[in-house]
């Protein structure tokens, strides 16, 4: 792997809540293009640390940039347009808006037509909204999403409502999006296909992925680059191939004794 | 009807619109037809029930925005209907022309209704909607207090408005007054709905959590959702004040707020139509129960005397029923009634 410009670099960051530690002095990089895991035992802090980048929780102390970009100086809600999108552990959808409109929240950072143009529905609303619409459908196109367009997205089954939101992040076009388990509680046919669409979102769409996941499978097949969190810091951070044969890693995540089934 | 079997859109701006079939814009119109040849052949009770509904409708649809649509209970509804009204009516007192002082008065209504709306940064649920009632509170002392502004306890009087010269006096011209801002209102509502200050709002309610990261900022949705919402219940007061041409104080108490609150969840919380049924419903059942009764003190005259309270009873009992029976609101059976008919006499 030949070494790249860091898209994401968080450099020291700490995070309490109440005195009880949550994150240590947790550093790493995700460089531009790659797919990066974060795995880790439950409790370890990876929801924590992209709760930390996307504007949920405040750091006590660090930093964290995105191309370049000082996050921590910037409110949650203007992080999309910094380029930043994530997806979260439990589904949380628009339940009553249509998929369409789901898609459609999620390029809201990028469509600016005022209130007097949007209560009329006058001028640059109405032109707006067929361009932004149709760069919606490329992403329904591309998640296979098309039969569900126009169901409330409360509605729909649960392997489809992953999608949804991940198409939903994807709609904002990011440099980075940050995926919370998105196989989690799907079937090996899902997963293998939500495996798909994350390779091709890194690799046709552009889009660098920060990825937690608890499938050790995936996270080897389909990651560049792995960190390893236990106990809010770092253990280790390497290639798949590194990581499996870390001593370290092996011990803190998988127990001592037995490690054949980090491979598969 | 078109000679093609379903709905094919050729653009997405066609897709967009708000009535897409032959057979949608003809019922819309000959429902509107019909409601414009009303004031011919009714009388003039009947037409008030009607001019009633109709502010109604606008009170109603600008909360359905506000709780329905944005999820942000406000119990102070009636109050910022009331702050428009006043406004209203202060404005054309001093000589403003009609239309500019029901918009001064939704104006008014709205910074009112965005102060109020500051705590919703932190409140939700339950703890909103008893800030809004402080707000509500806190209006009806105003109202009944600044006497400069409102005339305290011996309120206000009015003349009819006039545009252009044109005096909208008797219940007959009211109607095409009233029924034209309604219909305006719900233009402006159904347009925000599908633009992404709707979509906007709809986030806030459904996920705040998703809506920030898209890059929703919640406050200043919230506030706008809040502002846009009172400017129609401005415009609902000011509409209010001109139609019934007295102003006092508890005509805005907080049995305004709550029977705006059971209009949109009887209609249907977060939908237009839904707002529409329940202003509707909400304005003729108190009309109906009195038919019933009085028509009844010809059976029983003696029990004349407890129909008044058996009424207050009913009316609350039907509340009551509706909400357990139809708990997702009138909007909703007529989505399922249409359905039904959609596939008559083939049900599956």
């Amino acid at each position: 792997m030949t070494k790249t410009t860091p898209l994401l670099e968080v450099k020291g960051v700490t995070l309490t809540f109440k005195g009880i530690a949550a994150l240590t002095d947790v550093s790493f990089s995700v460089e531009k293009g790659r797919i990066v895991s974060l795995i880790g035992p439950n409790g370890a802090g990876k929801t924590s640390i992209l709760n930390c980048i996307s504007g949920r929780y405040t750091p006590d102390s660090g930093e964290i940039y995105l191309d370049g970009q000082d996050m921590l100086r910037l409110a949650a809600h203007k992080r999309a347009a910094m380029g930043l999108s994530r997806t979260f552990q439990n589904i949380a959808l628009f339940k009553g808006l249509s998929v369409l409109d789901n898609l459609m929240v999620g390029r809201h950072h990028l469509i600016h037509y005022g209130l007097l143009s949007a209560i009329f529905y006058h001028g640059r609303a109405v032109a707006d909204e067929s361009v932004h619409r149709r760069r919606v459908e490329d992403v329904i196109d591309f998640l296979g999403l098309s039969p569900y367009r126009h169901q409330a997205a409360g509605h729909l089954p649960y392997g489809v409502q992953k999608r949804v939101e991940l198409g939903r992040a994807l709609a904002a076009e990011p440099k980075l999006i940050l995926l919370d388990e998105p196989m989690a509680g799907m079937n090996l046919e899902e997963t293998e296909d939500m495996a798909r669409y994350i390779l091709d979102i890194c690799e046709e769409w552009g889009a660098t992925v920060l990825l937690i996941e608890h499938d050790m499978g995936v996270v080897m097949d389909i990651s560049d680059k792995i960190v390893v969190l236990d106990f809010g810091s770092v253990l280790a951070q390497g290639r798949p191939d590194e990581i499996s044969a870390d001593q370290a890693v092996i011990s803190a995540y998988l127990g001592t004794e037995d490690a054949t089934f980090m491979g598969r | 009807m078109q000679g093609n079997c379903g709905l094919f859109f050729e653009s997405y701006r066609a897709e967009a619109g708000l009535f897409n079939t032959g057979f949608q814009r003809w019922s819309l119109g000959l429902f509107v037809a019909l409601l414009l040849l009303c004031p011919l052949v009714l009388d003039t009770y009947l037409l008030s029930v009607l001019n009633l509904m109709c502010i109604a409708v606008i009170g109603a649809v600008s909360l359905n925005l506000l709780t329905g649509i944005c999820g942000q209970i406000s119990l102070g509804h009636g109050a910022f209907i009331g702050v428009g009204a006043y406004a209203a009516a202060q404005a054309t007192l001093n000589g403003v022309p009609f239309l500019a002082a029901l918009l001064l008065g939704g104006g008014a209504s709205a910074l009112v209704g965005m102060f109020f709306g500051v705590p919703s940064l932190r409140l939700k649920g339950i703890y909103l909607a008893i800030a809004t009632l402080a707000a509500q509170l806190i209006l009806e002392y105003v109202f009944l207090h600044w006497e400069t502004a409102t005339g305290g306890s011996r309120g206000l009087m009015l003349e009819p408005p006039k545009i252009l010269g044109f005096s909208f006096e008797g219940e007959r011209r009211m109607f095409y007054l009233l029924f034209a801002v309604a219909a305006c209102t719900l233009a402006v509502v159904a347009n925000v709905m599908r633009t992404r200050h709707g979509r906007a709002f709809v986030s806030i309610r459904d996920f705040y959590l998703s809506a920030e990261i898209a890059g929703v900022n919640l406050f200043a949705y919230k506030l706008v959702a809040f502002g846009l919402s009172s400017f129609l219940a401005g415009v609902a007061g000011g509409l209010w004040a001109h139609y019934t041409l007295f102003l006092s104080g508890e005509q805005f108490g907080i049995g305004l707020s709550i029977t705006y609150l059971a209009m949109i969840v009887i209609g249907g919380l977060g939908s237009i139509v839904g707002s529409v049924m329940g202003a509707v419903f909400m304005t003729l059942l108190p009309e109906v129960l009195t038919a019933a009764t009085r028509s009844l003190t010809g059976v029983f005259p003696d029990i004349s005397s407890q129909l008044a309270a058996l009424r207050e009873g009913v009316f609350g009992l039907t509340l009551m029923l509706f909400l357990i029976f139809e708990p997702e609101g009138l909007a909703n059976r007529w989505r399922l009634v249409k359905s039904y008919w959609k596939l008559y006499p083939f049900a599956h």
